[in-house]
């Protein structure tokens, strides 16, 4: 059995957030370049070198990418030889939201009821927590600042099965098409497919923390979301909405068992603002 | 083509802009966001004073990130207009040249912004740490009681944005699109 003290689960999340706050990861930067060279758009070249220069100012300045900080969501893998000290997990992870947005200048950007009192909770705390117990003693740690603007244009359908494929595409490229300008493009997209609804949200979730460009390993798959990624970026939205032929940077689609009767998909639009960072205590 | 402009705007300085021309800001803009705007389109419905001038300014959908010590802002871009969409055309009826911010606008707000004769721009969405280098002074400007959503006064150099929709109908976002849609 491995003893982890709680302390270090919080300091980890606070530097994470910040860290995913001030520089973007390096395959988002790649994804960047590379597009720079496919834009057809002359406009949309500017936005992605605007994009890059921003990324470049805000490590270099630490200053946020992005004003919106987002929301913190975070994803927990624990050992079950895990044995964890102190604070309760959340009440850890929260810490170190609260404590990166005093320390980093982050946005407080999260209200307490969003039914009746829509006041701020001030510190940008609660987080949203995924938590998975798997074999052995890892604890591994993944964040994910999750802004509003892509976040508000993310849709799920509960698809037939005789839907198929060609309505699992059509349902993103819809989706796509749709959010226009507003999330931020160029975008990535995390697709999940299959489980319940609840599953197949939180496995879109979960597929925007692959890097940018790599593919699924499952080769059928990956197939799929090469079609999506040219589907999608036939749209001619372009980077900023402002036209052209880069939309999308990346597509990552997963997949889990399902009902007999059922076709989930879950559709989580990331915009150019792809932060996250991670690692293990 | 890029054009230099400096608030106070006039009709007459919008009227040659085109979707798609580039813009450069240099002057005095303010912010506002969701809950400004709710106030603002009150005070306007009830044909009441405005604790602002509004003729001829350009307001920035923005809701920055607390500046860190030495800083007059922290990151600050633009944030989805469409929010603002149900209080715009009020907003535009006091004379407000330019709104800047990111994403689609309604029907009714483009339709104002012909009547009114003015322009919907946007600025960059995701790279607030360099719209920020563009302002160089902040203070308050009303509804301190909001916060983060009080309306602030921003002194910009060189703030970069592009013309969407014109006062003539042109819209970037539709055109942009078309022109660069393939065919399935
Ligand atoms: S959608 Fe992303 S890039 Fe755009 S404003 Fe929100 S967090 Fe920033």
């Amino acid at each position: 059995m491995r003893e982890i003290e709680t302390t270090a689960v919080t300091d980890l999340v606070s530097r994470f957030y910040q860290e995913a706050n001030f520089s973007l990861p390096a395959d988002v930067l790649a994804a960047f370049q590379n597009a720079l060279h496919s834009e057809k758009s002359p406009q949309g070249r500017k936005v992605l070198e605007t994009l890059l220069e921003n990324a470049d100012i805000a490590a270099r300045r630490r200053v946020p990418l992005c004003q919106d900080t987002g929301l913190a969501v975070v994803f927990v893998r624990i050992g079950q030889e895990v044995h964890l000290i102190g604070n309760p997990l959340a009440e850890a992870i929260n810490d170190g939201v609260a404590k990166a947005h005093r320390e980093g200048y982050l946005r407080a950007s999260v209200i307490s009821s969003p039914c009746f009192r829509r006041e701020n909770t001030g510190d940008n705390t609660p987080a949203v927590i995924h938590v998975e117990i798997v074999p052995g003693e890892p604890f591994d740690i993944a964040v994910l600042p999750k802004g509003a603007g892509s976040e508000n244009m993310s849709r799920l359908l509960m698809l037939k099965p005789a839907d198929g494929l060609t309505g699992l595409i059509d349902f993103v490229v819809e989706t796509v098409e749709i959010a226009g300008a507003k999330p931020c493009p160029p975008i990535f997209l995390g697709i999940g497919v299959g489980g319940t609804m609840d599953r197949a949200a939180a496995l879109s979730k979960q597929a925007l923390l692959r890097p940018a460009g790599e593919a699924n390993v499952d080769l059928k798959l990956a197939d799929l979301e090469q079609e999506i990624l040219a589907r999608v970026n036939a749209l001619g939205i372009g980077p900023g909405g402002l036209g052209g032929t880069v939309t999308c940077l990346g597509v990552a689609l997963e997949e889990v068992p399902c009902h007999i009767a059922s076709l989930p998909v879950a559709v989580n639009i990331q915009c150019n603002c792809a932060r996250r960072a991670s690692g293990s205590l | 083509m890029t054009v230099n402009l400096n608030p106070p705007l006039s009709a007459g300085d919008i009227a040659d802009l085109k979707a798609g021309d580039e813009v450069l800001i240099t002057g005095i803009i303010y912010t506002a966001r969701d809950a400004a705007h709710q106030k603002l389109a009150e005070l306007i419905e009830q044909q009441q004073d405005l604790p602002l001038e509004l003729e001829g300014q350009v307001i920035y959908y923005v809701g920055p990130t607390p500046p860190s010590p030495g800083r007059a802002v922290g990151s600050a871009g633009p944030t989805t207009s469409s929010r603002m969409d149900s209080y715009t055309p009020a907003i535009l009826s006091k004379g407000v040249r330019a709104t800047i911010g990111k994403g689609e606008r309604s029907e009714e707000v483009i339709a104002a912004l012909r009547s009114h004769s003015a322009v919907y721009l946007a600025a960059v969405g995701g790279a607030g740490a360099l719209l920020a280098e563009k302002i160089v002074a902040a203070s308050p400007a009303a509804y301190p009681e909001l916060g983060p959503e009080a309306i602030y006064r921003f002194e910009v150099k060189d703030f970069p944005a592009v013309v969407v929709i014109d006062s003539h109908g042109g819209n970037l976002y539709n055109s942009g699109r078309k022109r660069y849609r393939q065919q399935a």
